[in-house]
């Protein structure tokens, strides 16, 4: 399995990930995905990695380090991001009964290999 | 933005609104605009409508002698601005779709409510089919001209 594929698995592993992927945060498009059936990894992609990009920048313009971890919480769920190296950022999406600690330790780790 | 036909304009300003698109033209396969958002010029119109429907013309030729299915969309990477080019199926027969894009905004974005767009488009078309009248060579400069205003306002 690659590094990619494990890092997926490890975190949609965590209790109450629905799924997770790896998306480009410039071109807002899915490189990997595993998602249950339902979830719109493309839109996912698209809206969180343009979510992370302009976060980025608002941070660089703050003269602040660009974010590490992202917990954007709804009413039905949240959407986690870890951004990694070259552009890539990787995103889980998780229901309210995640453990949306040990998910971040795993999405920490994984986004740490992505190169 | 201006459109030919009202039920058109909804779904192009929902689009434009969400994908901070700077320039888009909806046009028949045959490069007949339908649509336009950004454009100042009816030369520039006329220019970047023909050249979008050969554009798309040649790509589904070359799909076709591979033996594959049409492609659905062409993108042109820049480093200032890109464009999406895409072909999609309406009631009202295949529109083609030229869409430029800036930094501001992304690939995934553009696609993303470019397919809620196209999906817009084909619940608003009405189900009646559209009117059919014999072009004539004589009138064909003043229907060209016709549309070309109502698509810059004037």
């Amino acid at each position: 399995m690659s590094t990619v594929a494990a890092g997926l698995d490890r975190v949609t592993r965590v209790p109450g990930v629905r799924g997770a992927l790896i998306a480009s945060s410039a071109d807002g498009l899915v490189v990997a995905e595993q998602l249950m059936d339902g979830v719109d990894g493309r839109a996912v992609a698209a809206l969180a990695g343009s979510l992370i990009a302009r976060l980025a920048r608002t941070a660089h313009g703050a003269g602040l380090r660009p974010p590490v971890f992202v917990h954007l919480r709804g009413d039905d769920g949240s959407i986690l991001a870890a951004p990694g190296a070259d552009g890539l950022v990787l995103l889980a999406v998780v229901g309210r009964e995640a453990n949306v600690g040990l998910a971040r330790l795993e999405m920490l780790a994984a986004a740490g290999r992505l190169a | 933005m201006r459109a030919l036909e009202p039920w058109v304009e909804a779904p192009l300003q929902a689009f434009l609104a969400e994908s901070s698109a700077r320039l888009t033209l909806l046009m028949t396969s045959s490069g007949q605009v339908v649509a336009q958002h950004g454009f100042g010029r009816s030369l520039d119109i006329m220019t970047a409508a023909a050249l979008g429907a050969g554009i798309v013309a040649s790509t589904e030729e070359l799909a076709r002698l591979m033996g594959g299915s049409r492609f659905e969309a062409l993108m042109h990477q820049g480093s200032r601005q890109s464009c999406m080019l895409s072909a999609f199926s309406t009631p009202r027969g295949r529109w083609i779709a030229l869409v430029v894009f800036g930094p501001e905004t992304s690939v995934g974005i553009v696609r993303l409510f470019f397919d809620d767009m196209v999906r817009q488009l084909a619940s608003a078309a009405p189900r009646e089919p559209a009117r059919q009248t014999p072009l004539l060579a004589q009138d064909f400069e003043h229907e060209l001209d016709a549309s070309l205003n109502a698509l810059l306002g004037r």
